[in-house]
């Protein structure tokens, strides 16, 4: 009943779409976020060149650049992470291996451990294929497998990689790791000379820009609705026609591949890898990013990146020392001795539990998954109906339309 | 290098002990994987706390450095152990069934593993957080002798007492577990709920009793193990859990995940591949070595050595 009524209405031509005031409505928040970050290092750069004169502590600062810039990192890896877990609901407990593997490609091609030098722009994309290459590898045999014990062999292969990155030392300098990572040049302008984070920031915002278009255009397209599809119903898919194990493979290997792409800056930034980087704590970081923002939802999972990484390096410790300073003034010892970041898993934890418990959609979820977790609310149908409408507003840009005529 | 045999007998006895532990853990994993097909991730951890609770208590009963001579004593203190520490990680078993998975038993099939994910993460900081994160002595209960059993004169084959305990202990664990599973009533509706719950639920199990029960059994397992672990290590740390159930979970898997004495087989087989590997490989090789033999049972053969093929339910 319900159902008949939402596409009468979304179809009648009169009627004036709550879609298109949301659209309106995410764009303009789209274009003010963006305004935002771009102008981020402005204050820094003003501070820097003696133009304005600021308090040393604030959003702007060399520090608060440089967890901006990681950020982007982890924007990368939760938006690769998506594609595996959110989209092709395939779980991988393992995913800081494909970073790790990355991280090391650049290292090892681009430091003065071998002398090697290849450009910053080309391991961008050479490190990227050479993760998905290895997400391919270790995924055609895996895939297979129903979807936790597939969880547990991505959790063997994220133990794995570790280990003999930190036995071959002959390759990857074992425990010392890899130091003097190549920073990024343009010419001869080197980002991030002088331990400068605003051109990084800048690059970091590019490639996260850039890889979310990717991502966008890759969620609606075939191979996008062939992997949620197999998330929904493998069986159905299947008999649709979805060579399942290759949507998968493809998936796996995208996903991989995007983590490579984000280990280069991530090595290039850092300028320096070691083995300790890519635990198995690091796959379960980003997989709370990835549920905490909301699986499947492509602004979700930035949300949730954005979220966790800054919880952790900015909000927490200015949390801390404001709890410290509490602690204190009113002679409260445990508020004195109180170090957050201690027990920055406990939080992860609670956040993966509750989450599962009370809202396992996420912060902002995808309309499919709210509907699918909660039929009963009355949101969904607006949701639906935006979503139906958007389809027939779109006409054209609807691949399915394109595919009739 | 040529093979002595001393030394394999050697690693043979330091494999089996280290591999009844696995095998005490692994039974937690396969029961509670054949009951409600969950990874239960936080079971390693509830293992760690068990070894946690085992050495505070020890404490308590004033051990601390010299052990026990009276044998009474002795038999008394590791009994109270065993009980108390058992008790204890049995009932956090059950109430992490409660708060943590129950809720989700009907949810998408991932949901409960990352949930369960959570929880491990939860219990490691509560571990870190009540002994601190550097590795803590196991006192010892009793004078820990060790007997040869075969010498060529130049080397020979040792074994402890603790050894001795530690096998003779997961072993009597092991049987009465069997036995409960086998010939006892509540062992039956186990064994029902586990094959298809809601035909067991209409033929009059309390269906949650029984999961209760088994997570409650499962973890008791686990916390045993603890004891024991921080018996034979000598020391132990909130990092343990991580380790040893991804090990012991890997020993379910090779023995066939749900079946008990696969369990145990699984569990005296990968102390034993982790032996060798040590000895003979390099310890710095070993947990990829556990994990190459994870990835390679689950590929080519997923039901385990002693499990039966079974289709996945659609």
């Amino acid at each position: 009943m319900q159902q008949t009524t939402t596409i009468d209405r979304a179809g009648s031509p009169g009627f004036f779409p709550p879609a298109r005031r949301a659209s309106r409505r995410s764009m303009i928040a789209a274009l003010v976020v963006g305004t935002l970050l771009v102008l981020l290092p402005v204050p820094e750069l003003l501070r820097a060149n003696g133009i304005l004169e600021l308090p040393g502590r604030g959003l702007y600062g060399q520090s608060n650049l440089n967890a901006a810039a990681d950020t982007g990192v982890f924007v990368l890896l939760a938006l690769g992470l998506n594609i595996v877990v959110g989209y092709a609901g395939l779980l991988d407990l393992g995913y800081a291996a494909f970073f790790a593997i990355g991280t090391y490609s650049y290292a090892i091609l681009a430091s003065s451990l071998f002398q090697f030098h290849v450009p910053f722009w080309i391991m961008l994309f050479a490190s990227g294929l050479i993760t998905a290459l290895f997400g391919v590898a270790f995924g055609a045999p895996t895939l297979r497998l129903r979807g936790d014990y597939l969880a547990i062999v991505t959790l063997g292969f994220g133990e794995i990689v570790p280990t003999f990155i930190l036995n071959l030392k002959d390759l990857t300098n074992g425990t010392d790791g890899i130091a003097g990572i190549d920073k990024p040049a343009i010419g001869s302008f080197v980002i991030g000379a002088g331990n400068d984070n605003i051109a990084f920031y800048y690059l970091a915002l590019i490639l996260a820009v850039g890889m979310i278009f990717v991502v966008n255009r890759l969620r609606d397209s075939r191979i996008g609705r062939a992997w949620m599809a197999i998330r929904e119903d493998e069986l159905a898919a299947a008999s649709m026609g979805i060579n399942t194990t290759l949507t998968k493979l493809l998936a796996f290997g995208l996903g991989a591949g995007i983590s490579g792409f984000a280990g280069t800056f991530y090595g290039a930034h850092l300028g320096f890898a070691s083995p300790d980087q890519f635990s198995f704590s690091q796959s379960v970081l980003i997989l709370c990013m990835v549920i905490l923002g909301g699986m499947g939802n492509l602004w979700g999972v930035i949300l949730g990146a954005v979220v966790i990484y800054l919880l952790q390096t900015v909000i927490l410790i200015q949390l801390n020392n404001w709890l410290n300073d509490l602690g204190r003034t009113i002679h409260f010892d445990p508020l004195i001795n109180l170090n957050l970041s201690a027990n920055i898993f406990f939080i992860y934890g609670t956040i993966l539990v509750l989450f599962m418990l009370f809202r396992p959609e996420g912060l902002l979820p995808s309309n499919r998954r709210r509907a699918e977790l909660h039929p009963e609310t009355a949101a969904i149908s607006e949701a639906e109906r935006q979503e139906i409408y958007d389809t027939r507003e779109a006409g054209q840009a609807d691949p399915d339309t394109k595919g009739g005529t | 290098m040529h093979l002595d045999g001393i030394l394999l007998l050697q690693q043979l006895i330091n494999g089996i002990s280290k591999g009844s532990l696995y095998a005490l853990i692994a039974l937690g994993y396969t029961m509670v994987y054949g009951i409600i097909e969950l990874i239960n991730f936080a079971h390693g951890d509830v293992f760690m706390l068990g070894s946690f609770t085992a050495v505070t208590l020890v404490g308590l009963f004033g051990i601390t450095n010299s052990p026990l001579t009276d044998p009474l004593a002795i038999i008394g203190v590791l009994t109270a152990t065993f009980l108390i520490t058992m008790t204890a990680t049995g009932l956090l078993g059950v109430v992490i069934e409660r708060v943590a998975y129950r809720p989700l038993r009907n949810a998408p099939k991932l949901a409960p593993l990352i949930s369960a994910i959570g929880v491990s993460y939860i219990l490691q900081n509560v571990g870190s957080a009540w002994k601190g994160p550097a590795t803590i002595n196991f006192p010892k209960i009793f004078p820990d002798t060790q007997y040869i059993l075969f010498s060529n004169g130049s080397s020979d084959v040792r074994v402890r007492t603790t050894t001795l305990l530690v096998l003779a202990s997961s072993l009597i664990l092991m049987v009465a577990l069997t036995l409960f599973v086998q010939r006892t009533k509540l062992g039956k509706a186990m064994r029902a709920t586990a094959m298809d719950r809601e035909t067991a639920q209409l033929m009059g199990i309390g269906v949650n009793f029984t999961i209760g029960l088994t997570f409650f059994i499962g973890a008791a397992l686990a916390g045993g193990g603890g004891l024991l672990y921080g018996l034979l290590i000598g020391g132990v740390q909130f990092q343990i859990g991580f380790q040893a159930g991804l090990r012991a979970f890997t020993a379910a898997v090779l023995g066939g995940i749900g079946n008990i004495p696969g369990a145990m087989l699984g569990g005296f087989l990968i102390g034993m591949v982790e032996a060798m590997s040590d000895n003979f490989l390099d310890a710095r090789w070993t947990q990829a070595v556990v994990f190459g033999v994870l990835i390679l049972i689950l590929v080519f053969r997923p039901s385990g050595l002693l499990g039966q093929r079974v289709a996945e339910k659609v």
